[in-house]
C-alpha cells in the first residue's frame, strides 16, 4: 500500500506491506532507528513516539492509519549539537545507561509535561479537578509505561523535574 | 611499545594521587550521552544496510527429541521467502559466558522447549517471521524432565563446589540458638531491553558481523569455533550495547544462524530477536532451592555456617549458579560445609545474570542471618558486626580490604536505623504495616586479562582504543576519564573508540571487572607515555606534572607537542591477573537498608525508602558509580517483590515470555533511592585501587526489602519474589499468632 507519513516535518512517500507497523516504517522504511523496538507488544514504551503532540507506542499501530498525522520522533526534538531540554537534562542527570529506551523515555517525557499543564489528572492525583503538578510521584507514576533495565528512573525522574522547574520558572 | 603488568601484589605507588587534571573521579557526563539522547546512536538493529534479508528463527514445540523432517517446501513457496536455513552447524542454546568454546551444535536435536531449529530468510522482517510461524515440522519426541525438584532429574555435585570444615552437625547440636530454613528463588531474567541482534555480512570468505554481544574476543572465538573456520576471518563490532547484564556475554543461538545465512543467500542478512527470543531462549538465572543453617552462641557469634543450594541447568553445561560464592568469607564461624548440587533439566539454558552467585546467594543468607538475629532479640546489625572476620575463614588469607563493617555503621548511621522498632507489627499507618529491614552487600572483585592502546597526538589530543565495550555502564566515560587525567587533557581532547575487533582485546563486560581490568590497561599505556614525556622533559616520570596539554617540572612548562617533536607517540598497556588473587581474598562491600509498607488487607508492599552504603576502591566517575548502584538496588526490588519467569509444569517452557507478565520494576516502584560511597583505598586492586561496582548493588538488596516485610507484619516470604498472594497468606497466620 502507498502512504505519505509527515515526520518531523518531512513527507515520506512510502509503499509498505499493510500490515507493517507505524514503529517498522519510522526505523526501517523513513531510515529514523532513533525510535527503538525494545518488544513490540506496546510492553515496553522503547518505541514511543508524538503523533499530533500525544504519545503513542510506535508498535501498536500500523503505519498505514496514519497519513496526514504530525509525528514526532527523537531525531524531531534535538540533535547532538542541539539539545532539546529534557534531552539535556538526561545527559545532565544521567538518566540513561545504556542508552536503548532513553529516544523512548524522551518522547514520552515530553508529552507527559504537556499532560500535566493541561491538567490531566492520573492515578496518583489527589484530584481529578486538578491542577496536576510535576511531583515525582506524579512524574514516576506518569512515567511508568516506559520501562528501563538499567534502572535509572531516579535520574529520569530528576531530569524531568529539572524541565518542569526551569518551565515554571520561566512561567 | 607495550607496557605490560601482572598483577602479583599490591602496588602503594597511589600514582593517580599525584595527577593534576582532576577529571577522575568527578561525575562527568557520558561522552556518548548527545548520541544516545538524540537517537543518534546506532545499535546493532539500527544499521540497516541496503539489500540486506531478515531472518527469523524457527523454534520447537517439544521439550526434547528430534527434528524428522523440516518440511520445509511449502514455506519456500511462501511471497519473499529466500531459504530455509537447516544446517548441522545451528546451536541450540548460547555461548557459555565468558569461555571460548562454542554451543552445541546440531539444532536438530531439541533440548529444551522454545530451542531455534532452524532460520527462514526473506526479503522482509514481515515475511520471514510469518513464513517461520508457518513452518511445521515433525518431531519425534522423547520423554525429558523440567522440574528441578522432580526426583527423576540427574543430580551433579561439582567437586570444586563442595566445601567442608570442622563438624557443622556438631556445632548445631551444642549451640545455643539454631536456624535451619528453606528458601526458594525464581528463574530470572536479564531482560536487557535492547533484543538479541545480529547484522552478518560476508565479503568473500571474511565476515563482519554486528552483535548485541558483551566480551567481542570471546563472541569471536566462540563463532569462529561454531562456523569451523578461522578467528582472523571474523570481525565483530557492537559500539553500543542496549544492556546486556550477563545475557550477551557469549553468542547467541542467532548470531549463527546470521552468519551461515548470510553465506548461504550471498546477502547481509539480520535475525533481530522478538521479545519473547530474549525470554525463553537466550538465557535465564537459575531458580535455586537454598537450605541455610546457622548456629550461633547467645552472644551472636557463629559457630556454624551450613549452606547447601540446588540449582539447575541443561545436561552438560559447566555453569551454575555460584550461589554460596560469598558465604566462604562473609562471616565467622569455625565449623562450615557447603554443598553444591546441580540438577540436570530440560529447561531453557541457565547463564550467568547480573552477580551471578551472590544476587541470590547473599540475598538468602542475608534473611537467614535476620532469622538469627530475631531468635537471639539481636539487632541485625549488631549480628553482623559480630561476625566479621579477621582473615578470610579457612584459607586464612588477609582481605586486601574489608569495609563491611563501615558501610554497616555509617550506612545504620544515615538511614536511622535506631528508630526501628524491634518487634513486627510494631507500627502502622492507616492500613499500612510499616518496617525497617537491612542486608550486608558483598561481592567478589575480578580482574581479567586486558590490552588498550593509547595515542597522543602532538596538538594535545589523544585516542584510546580496545575491544571493550559499553553496555551502559560508562566505559566510554571512565576510559576517557584516565587518559584524560594521567595524559593532562580535558576530557573533549580525548577520544575513545570501542567495540571492535579490530582493536586491541580487551576485558570486554562481564563480572564487574570492565572497568578496572580495561581501565588498568588504559593506565598502562598512559604510564608508558609519560615516561617518554618525562625523559623529554629531562626529568623522572613522578615529577611530571601534565595539565591542560602542557608538561610542567621545576620552572618549565611546555606544550606536549613540542615535546613530542610534533610526531605522534602511541603505546599498549597489558594487564594479565596474577598471584595477588591467590594471595588476598579481594571483595567489594555495603549495606542495604530499606522501609516498606505492607498492606494489611490485600498483602501489597511498597518500598518507602531505601539506601545503600558501598566501598568498591577508587571511584572512577561519581556519577556513572552512582547510577549502577541504583540500577543494582532496583533489581534487588525486583528479585524481592516482582520478578520470575514461570516455567510450565508439563514441558519446562516460559509462561510469562513477555514484558507484561514478567514483571520488571517500573518507575512507579522505585522512590527515592540513596547512594553513599565510602572511600577506600585497595592497593592489591590494580595500580588504579579501582574495583567493580556494576553487580555490587543487587547483591543483598532484596533481604533488607523481604526482612523489611517481615518486622513490618511479621510474615516471612521464604520463597520469593514475595507477591501479595504469599504475604497475604502469612498475614493470616501472623494474625492468628498475635491474637493466639
Amino acid at each position: 500500500m502507498h502512504v505519505t507519513l509527515k515526520i518531523n516535518d518531512s513527507a515520506h512517500d512510502l509503499t509498505l506491506d499493510p500490515r507493517t507497523t507505524l514503529l517498522d516504517a519510522i526505523r526501517l522504511h523513513a531510515g529514523l532507528t532513533g525510535t527503538k523496538k525494545g518488544c513490540d507488544h506496546g510492553q515496553c514504551g522503547a518505541c514511543t513516539v508524538l503523533v499530533n503532540g500525544r504519545r503513542i507506542n510506535a508498535c501498536l499501530s500500523l503505519a498505514v492509519m496514519h497519513e496526514g498525522d504530525e509525528i514526532t520522533t527523537i531525531e524531531g526534538l534535538g540533535s547532538p549539537d542541539a539539545l532539546s531540554p529534557l534531552q539535556a537534562a538526561f545527559v545532565e542527570t544521567d538518566g540513561f545507561q545504556c542508552g536503548y529506551c532513553t529516544p523512548g523515555q524522551i518522547c514520552s517525557a515530553t508529552a507527559m509535561l504537556e499532560e500535566i499543564r493541561a491538567g490531566w489528572p492520573s492515578h496518583v492525583s489527589a484530584s481529578l479537578d486538578g491542577p496536576a503538578l510535576p511531583t515525582e510521584a506524579e512524574i514516576a507514576e506518569r512515567m511508568s509505561g516506559n520501562l528501563c533495565r538499567c534502572s535509572a528512573y531516579p535520574n529520569i525522574v530528576a531530569a524531568i523535574r529539572l524541565v518542569a522547574a526551569a518551565r515554571e520558572d520561566a512561567a | 611499545m607495550t607496557r605490560h603488568l601482572k598483577l602479583d601484589g599490591p602496588d602503594t605507588s597511589r600514582r593517580l594521587d599525584g595527577m593534576a587534571q582532576g577529571v577522575l573521579g568527578r561525575g562527568e557526563p557520558r561522552p556518548e550521552g548527545a548520541l544516545k539522547v538524540t537517537g543518534r546512536a546506532l545499535y546493532t538493529g539500527d544499521r540497516q544496510p541496503a539489500g540486506a534479508a531478515h531472518g527469523a528463527l524457527v523454534r520447537a514445540t517439544i521439550t526434547r527429541g528430534r527434528v524428522t523432517a523440516l518440511n520445509a517446501a511449502p514455506v519456500l513457496a511462501m511471497p519473499g521467502v529466500l531459504a530455509v536455513i537447516d544446517d548441522p552447524r545451528l546451536v541450540r542454546h548460547s555461548g557459555p559466558g565468558g569461555q571460548p568454546n562454542p554451543p552445541e551444535a546440531d539444532a536438530r536435536s531439541v533440548v529444551y522447549h522454545g530451542q531455534p531449529v532452524a532460520l527462514v530468510v526473506a526479503e522482509t522482517p514481515e515475511q520471514a517471521r510469518h513464513a517461520a510461524r508457518a513452518l511445521r515440522p515433525d518431531y519425534a519426541p522423547e520423554d525429558a524432565v523440567t522440574d528441578p525438584e522432580d526426583p527423576r532429574a540427574p543430580v551433579d555435585l561439582p567437586e570444586k563446589k563442595q566445601a567442608s570444615t570442622g563438624d557443622l552437625d556438631s556445632a548445631i547440636e551444642t549451640a545455643d540458638v539454631v536456624i535451619d530454613r528453606s528458601y526458594r528463588t525464581a528463574s530470572m531474567s536479564a531482560a536487557a531491553m535492547e533484543p538479541h541482534a545480529t547484522l552478518a555480512e560476508w565479503e568473500g570468505d571474511r565476515l563482519t558481523l554486528h552483535g548485541t554481544l558483551q566480551m567481542l574476543a570471546v563472541a569471536r572465538a566462540q563463532l569462529a569455533a561454531a562456523l569451523q573456520i578461522g578467528e582472523d576471518r571474523i570481525r565483530i563490532l557492537a559500539p553500543h550495547v542496549g544492556g546486556g547484564f550477563g545475557s550477551k556475554l557469549g553468542i547467541t543461538p542467532e548470531t549463527v544462524a546470521a552468519a551461515i545465512a548470510a553465506r548461504q543467500i550471498g546477502r547481509p542478512v539480520y535475525v533481530v530477536c522478538a521479545r519473547p527470543e530474549a525470554l525463553e531462549m537466550v538465557s535465564r538465572r537459575s531458580e535455586t532451592l537454598q537450605r541455610i543453617r546457622l548456629a550461633a552462641d547467645e552472644s551472636g557469634r557463629l559457630t556454624g555456617i551450613g549452606h547447601e543450594s540446588l540449582v539447575s541447568n541443561l545436561p552438560g553445561q559447566s555453569f551454575s549458579e555460584p550461589v554460596q560464592q560469598a558465604t566462604h568469607f562473609t562471616y565467622e564461624a569455625a565449623h562450615r560445609r557447603i554443598v553444591h548440587r546441580v540438577a540436570r533439566v530440560h529447561r531453557m539454558m541457565a547463564g550467568p545474570v547480573r552477580a551471578p552467585g551472590e544476587a541470590v546467594g547473599a540475598t538468602v543468607f542475608e534473611c537467614a542471618m535476620d532469622e538469627l538475629a530475631d531468635r537471639l532479640g539481636l539487632c541485625p546489625v549488631a549480628l553482623r558486626l559480630r561476625n566479621i572476620p579477621k582473615a578470610e575463614p579457612v584459607s586464612g588469607r588477609p582481605y586486601s580490604s574489608n569495609m563491611l563493617a563501615a558501610c554497616l555503621t555509617e550506612g545504620a548511621r544515615r538511614f536511622g536505623w535506631d528508630e526501628r522498632h524491634a518487634a513486627p507489627r510494631a507500627r502502622r499507618e492507616g492500613e499500612w504495616w510499616i518496617g525497617m529491614g537491612m542486608a550486608s552487600a558483598v561481592r567478589v572483585n575480578l580482574v581479567m586479562e586486558a590490552k588498550a592502546r593509547v595515542t597522543l597526538h602532538p596538538e594535545a589530543t589523544a585516542l584510546v582504543e580496545t575491544d571493550m565495550t559499553d553496555i551502559g555502564t560508562g566505559s566510554y566515560a571512565v576510559l576517557t576519564q584516565i587518559a584524560a587525567e594521567l595524559l593532562g587533557l580535558p576530557m573533549q581532547a580525548v577520544a575513545t573508540v570501542l567495540g571492535d575487533t579490530e582493536l586491541p582485546k580487551s576485558s570486554g563486560s562481564g563480572g564487574s571487572f570492565g572497568a578496572a581490568s580495561t581501565g588498568t590497561a588504559v593506565y598502562l599505556a598512559c604510564m608508558e607515555l609519560r615516561s617518554r614525556l618525562a625523559e623529554a622533559m629531562g626529568c623522572p616520570e613522578p615529577d611530571l606534572t601534565l595539565k591542560d596539554g602542557h608538561a610542567i617540572h621545576a620552572n618549565t612548562r611546555r606544550p606536549i607537542g613540542e615535546l613530542m617533536g610534533r610526531a605522534l607517540m602511541q603505546a599498549e598497556g597489558h594487564v594479565t591477573p596474577g598471584d595477588a588473587t591467590g594471595k588476598v581474598r579481594q571483595a567489594t562491600w555495603g549495606a542495604h537498608f530499606a522501609e516498606v509498607a505492607v498492606n494489611a488487607a490485600t498483602g501489597e508492599t511498597r518500598l518507602r525508602r531505601m539506601q545503600g552504603t558501598f566501598a568498591a576502591g577508587r571511584i572512577l566517575n561519581a556519577q556513572t558509580a552512582r547510577s549502577q548502584l541504583l540500577g543494582g538496588m532496583i533489581w534487588g526490588i525486583g528479585m524481592a517483590l516482582t520478578e520470575e519467569l514461570v516455567h510450565d509444569a508439563r514441558d519446562g517452557h516460559v509462561v510469562n515470555r513477555d514484558l507484561a507478565e514478567y514483571h520488571l520494576p517500573v518507575n512507579a516502584d522505585v522512590p527515592a533511592l540513596e547512594v553513599h560511597l565510602l572511600e577506600e583505598t585497595d592497593d592489591w586492586a590494580t595500580p588504579m585501587q579501582a574495583k567493580g561496582i556494576g553487580e555490587l548493588g543487587i547483591c543483598g538488596a532484596g533481604a533488607a526489602i523481604l526482612n523489611a516485610i517481615h518486622n513490618a507484619c511479621g510474615v516471612r516470604v521464604r520463597s520469593f519474589p514475595a507477591t501479595l498472594d504469599k504475604v497475604l497468606a502469612g498475614l493470616e497466620q501472623a494474625e492468628a499468632e498475635a491474637a493466639g
